[in-house]
């Protein structure tokens, strides 16, 4: 009896020192807290990051290849010109708390989804008029969706729909991704498990994914995060700086990834809304197709791309990046720093220099502001830059840093600002996601938004050619119709697009099965995948 | 004491002489960017080095240091000026008017002072020139800085009211305003000081943070909160220690600042 | 029990009115209900509208507060927008971590300011002095930021960042209170009369020294709660600092309030208490 007494506690310790040895964690920070965990609301990064983790999609677009893969959908086919499109969905499918998936879930999320009174800016995506989505579910496992209208690049939206369960009593807290939300200290982290039923398993049969939880730990301060990461305590950085990166680079070359030039850039424009509170003569400045060339040919980009980033980034051309191949007008080329240049643009606007000062043909020295939010260190020494670079046409810039609230209102409200420098964070390979950006009565048509007519021909021209790719199913017509919009957008630089940014994250050399790539999610795109150091001994 | 008192005069006198003279002492303009020696080491060209964009650090040291040194230690004393109005006069008035000044002090303390700072950004003209927001900023810093210590003084102001001086004062005719300029603010001086080299300091790095709001120091004016911000990032200093000469600068005018005055300070 | 009365009907006062005051600077600066997802190219016009829609102010902001002080009556203290949380349960998880810094950073801070302020006071020597003035003037020139990434290096509480902002405050005060209460004449009498250093601190410069140091206690209860924002910030600790910090960036006006109304009640209720502790016993001298 006292044997087995003895022996039982043993068998505990066992037991559970298995169980601790099984037990892998891959660590990484989130910038803030996610506003949200309905996947059908996401609008921020972090909330991105649990719903790419946790979410189970149709088709998955794969960040390496850049291609469309099945998911949840074994197949799928566009048809009705782009305006539906019919799953068939993986059999044995079931949510992470056991209930079953069927077409009765697809068609319930693509109803909560499309409901006006959501406002999801996912479904957002997909609305490309007015009238119902239709459903149709064709036995257990086929649905078609129809639109009312034709969608460029229906099929890659799905890569952005978690399906949620019609039937399941956690509702949005049942998934079909890789990870569950198991525990959310507010403010501190969340701990996401892995996901018991979760479909998909790799060629040997092993159920994915290979670790066993995840932890997203909430870290605003970067310097932290960059300690953290030299300690031991995190296993990546998904989105490094350029000083990091060097730094890391340094010290630890295996850890530093540079994917190539990313599909974000940084860029500035001058505020052309009639209604603004400025004088008439810098609407006059602002709204001048020259003055703008000019001001965009006497801005070193090469400087800021060597210095502000550290080599990390490339003079930026369009609103398309070079690392989007397919859309990218390859025929365009960054405008070459040239102050003589600018200023004899300048002078056929009446623009003169006296006195080392750029002066308008009524005499007014030019000046004006630039402002951009505060506490980003790169756009703050970008600004820094374009000022002496634009000293050197006689041209005074004041640097102006504020809060993110403020430069919002200024921009989408009060429309008292000059310039304005920012960053597109892009996340969609297809260049009519920003179909909101290009069209002149759109409220994100940042220099002149909501327009009732185009102020300008140009801008008429846009409004025509991305509607036109819109319309149509035709790749290369489409492709034709964007080209357009770049040279033309190249031509009169409404956004001055100053440089692209290369997407450069770090990994521990504990994380195995590592493919960093320009794409959003860089690092854990493939988490399903990741292996840390433990997995693989245990596996071997 | 007395040596380093002297040592303490003749560091600030060079440092005055530095700062004065600085489109002299400087080797190069504050904004100029040497664009091809971002981050570099020290040399004989540049004596700190250059900061991220090439700018030299000892330059803008210089120039960085007649901002603050003029600006700080001036709303540094009209918060203390403030402070010993409002807190000498309530501790002196007594009763309900002490009362009702305290409360709001309180109140004061507590309001979310961030989003007038905020709204006064709105008004400025974008267009402000670099003096004038760094001036403007010490400016509300000084008008805003004087809550925590007029309660002090409120306090110290009571005691005194108290004192047998005061009494003595009193019998001997003198009463009112008189008797708070002579005999009751003289007496405050050690609590006032105290406040205001407290507030030199921390209105230098107020100022820099302030840069959130667009307040503060634009580019390319330096100023030492602005210098003292590149130590933020822990992984450039530890590499570059140069990086703390404005520390260190700031440290040392301010101690010897101390020095030189604290005997002053005790005595009425 | 008349005073004690006085006093919570000035509390009540000056805590309604610190609510309504912070309101009206949250209400009226610039960014309030606007929100960064208005520039999501994807939202559509109907999308725009109605974001725009939930965060402008509905009503006038008496409305606001008189609605907001209805519901308070019920314990009720709103929602807030930045979070999608009811504000009480945001203060009840984040409260308790704040109040462990303040406190841990108000002991050490008076624990250090004081004990070196009466050191370089009764020691003879002018080096002590010196030596402790300029620790304290090395930690007034840290910015708070530069202490929270070292005690991070050094995987060192960061709470305690709090205690070194807080003491070269204390220190200065707390120095030039008591050098000024050890030169009054009494003192320069009792040490001729024999008595010991320690004696003459504790017995007749401290007392004196008193109710400028409770005043001291009453405010830097304050100046550790408004230091706490940053140091949370920075150190990523989850209590009101930090969340006030979100709060102001996203404008969140309930958070705002009830943030204010808390600091308003701590700064109150420590300078109150500062108050009557300083108060002479009946028939006692001033």
């Amino acid at each position: 009896m006292r044997r087995r007494l003895f022996l039982f506690p043993l068998l505990l310790l066992v037991l559970a020192g298995g169980i601790a040895h099984g037990q892998s964690q891959l660590r990484f920070c989130l910038g803030a807290e996610p506003k949200t965990l309905n996947p059908l609301l996401v609008a921020d990064e972090p909330s991105e990051t649990v719903r790419y983790l946790t979410g189970g999609v149709l088709v998955r677009l794969n960040r390496m290849t850049q291609q469309l893969e099945p998911a949840l959908a074994t197949s799928w086919k566009v048809g009705g010109n782009g305006s539906a499109i019919r799953f068939t969905l993986r059999p044995n499918v079931r949510f992470s708390d056991g209930t079953p998936f069927s077409a009765e879930d697809v068609a319930y999320t693509v109803e909560r989804l499309m409901d006006p009174a959501l406002h999801s800016p996912t479904g957002d995506s997909f609305r490309s008029s007015d009238g119902k989505v239709r459903t149709q579910i064709v036995g257990e496992s086929q649905i078609t969706i129809v639109f009312p209208a034709p969608i460029v690049g229906l099929d890659k939206l799905f890569d952005q729909v978690a399906i949620l369960s019609a039937h399941s009593p956690q509702k949005e807290m049942a998934v079909l991704g890789p990870y569950y939300v198991a525990e959310n200290k507010a403010g501190s982290y969340l701990l996401l498990k892995r996901n018991p039923n979760y479909w998909k398993h790799d060629a040997a049969g092993r159920q994915l994914p290979y670790i066993d939880s995840v932890r997203l730990d909430i870290q605003q301060n970067r310097d932290i995060e960059m300690l953290r990461l030299a300690r031991g305590e995190i296993d990546f950085i998904n989105s490094l700086n350029a000083d990091y990166y060097d730094k890391l680079a340094a010290q630890a070359p295996h850890m530093a990834f540079d994917a190539g030039v990313s599909f974000d850039s940084e860029q500035m424009w001058f505020n052309q809304v009639p209604g603004s509170p400025l004088p008439g003569y810098k609407k006059a400045w602002f709204t001048s197709t020259n003055f703008r060339r000019a001001i965009s040919m006497a801005i070193n980009r090469e400087d800021l791309a060597r210095v502000v980033f550290r080599g990390h980034a490339r003079p930026a051309v369009s609103w398309v990046s070079p690392a989007n191949k397919f859309w990218f007008n390859a025929r365009l080329q960054p405008h070459p720093f040239d102050q003589n240049a600018a200023l004899e643009l300048l002078a056929r606007d009446g623009f003169r220099m006296k006195n080392g000062v750029l002066r308008d043909r009524d005499g007014h020295a030019v000046e004006f502001s630039v402002m951009t939010n505060a506490g980003n260190k790169a756009r703050e020494r970008m600004a820094a830059m374009i000022q002496q670079d634009l000293a050197g046409i006689g041209v005074r810039l004041n640097v102006v840093t504020l809060d993110f609230p403020s430069l919002i209102e200024r921009i989408t409200r009060s429309f008292n600002y000059e310039a304005c420098l920012l960053g597109l964070v892009n996340d969609d390979l297809d260049p009519n996601a920003q179909m909101n950006v290009w069209l002149s009565s759109s409220e994100n048509h940042q220099w002149n938004p909501s327009q009732k007519t185009p102020a300008t021909a140009w801008e008429t021209q846009i409004d025509a050619l991305m509607r036109s790719q819109a319309a149509t199913m035709d790749v290369n017509k489409r492709k034709q119709a964007i080209d357009k919009v770049q040279e033309i957008v190249w031509r009169e630089e409404p956004f001055i697009y100053l440089v692209n940014k290369n997407a450069l994250s770090a990994v521990s050399a504990n994380l195995r099965n590592v493919h960093p790539v320009s794409l959003r999610p860089q690092v854990y795109w493939n988490i399903d995948q990741l292996v840390l150091g433990t997995e693989v001994a245990r596996s071997r | 004491m007395k040596r380093v008192r002297l040592a303490a005069i003749l560091f600030l006198i060079v440092v005055a002489a530095g700062c004065l003279l600085a489109d002299v002492a400087a080797p190069a303009s504050y904004a100029h960017q040497f664009r091809d020696l971002p981050d570099a080491a020290p040399s004989r060209q540049h004596l700190l080095g250059t900061d991220d964009l090439g700018r030299d650090r000892f330059s803008r040291l210089l120039y960085g240091t007649r901002v603050s040194l003029l600006l700080a230690p001036a709303a540094a004393l009209l918060a203390s000026v403030l402070a010993a109005v409002i807190g000498g006069a309530a501790g002196f008035l007594g009763g309900w008017l002490e009362s009702a000044v305290m409360a709001s002090t309180d109140l004061f303390l507590s309001l979310p002072w961030l989003f007038l700072l905020i709204t006064v950004r709105a008004l400025l003209p974008l267009n402000v020139s670099p003096l004038a927001s760094v001036t403007i900023t010490f400016a509300l810093l000084g008008c805003l800085g004087w809550a925590g210590a007029a309660r002090v003084i409120c306090a110290d102001a009571r005691r005194l009211c108290g004192s047998d001086m005061v009494l003595l004062a009193r019998a001997s005719g003198a009463s009112g305003f008189r008797l708070l300029w002579r005999h009751i603010v003289p007496n405050l001086k050690p609590v006032l000081a105290a406040q205001f080299w407290i507030s030199v300091p921390v209105f230098v790095l107020t100022e820099a943070n302030l840069g959130i709001l667009g307040l503060g120091v634009a580019e390319p004016l330096p100023s030492w909160g602005s210098l003292l911000r590149e130590l933020e990032s822990f992984s450039a200093f530890s590499a570059q220690p140069w990086q703390l000469a404005p520390l260190v600068l700031l440290v040392l005018t301010v101690s010897c600042f101390h020095l030189v005055f604290k005997k002053q300070e005790l005595w009425t | 029990m008349r005073k004690l009365g006085k006093l919570a009907a000035r509390l009540l006062l000056v805590l309604g009115l610190g609510g309504f005051l912070g309101a009206t600077l949250v209400r009226l600066a610039p960014g309030f209900g606007v929100d960064e997802e208005e520039l999501d190219s994807r939202l559509s016009e109907g999308s725009m509208r109605a974001l725009r829609q939930s965060n402008a102010a509905s009503g006038s902001l008496a409305g606001f507060y008189i609605h907001y002080l209805s519901r308070l009556a019920h314990g009720d203290l709103g929602e807030s927008q930045a979070l999608n949380e009811p504000v009480r349960q945001l203060l009840a998880e984040r409260f308790p971590e704040t109040l462990k810094s303040v406190v841990l950073g108000l002991a050490l801070g008076w624990a250090a300011g004081l004990s070196l302020a009466m050191l370089a006071v009764m020691s003879r020597m002018g080096v002590v002095d010196l030596a402790a003035s300029l620790l304290a003037s090395v930690l007034l020139c840290i910015p708070a930021a530069v202490l929270a990434l070292l005690f991070v290096v050094a995987q060192a509480p960061g709470r305690l960042v709090l205690g070194l902002i807080v003491f070269p405050k204390i220190f200065h005060y707390a120095r030039n209170l008591l050098a000024q209460s050890a030169a009054l004449p009494h003192v320069l009498t009792a040490r001729a009369k024999g008595l010991g250093s320690v004696r003459v601190l504790l017995r007749h410069i401290l007392p004196v020294a008193a109710p400028q140091l409770l005043a001291l206690a009453g405010v830097s209860v304050s100046l550790a709660f408004a230091t706490a924002i940053p140091v949370e910030v920075l150190c990523d600790l989850p209590g009101i600092g930090q969340l006030a910090w979100k709060a102001a960036l996203g404008r969140d006006l309930a958070l705002l309030v009830n943030l204010t109304m808390i600091v308003t009640l701590v700064t109150l209720t420590a300078n109150s208490a500062a108050e009557l502790a300083a108060q002479p016993p009946r028939g006692g001298q001033a």
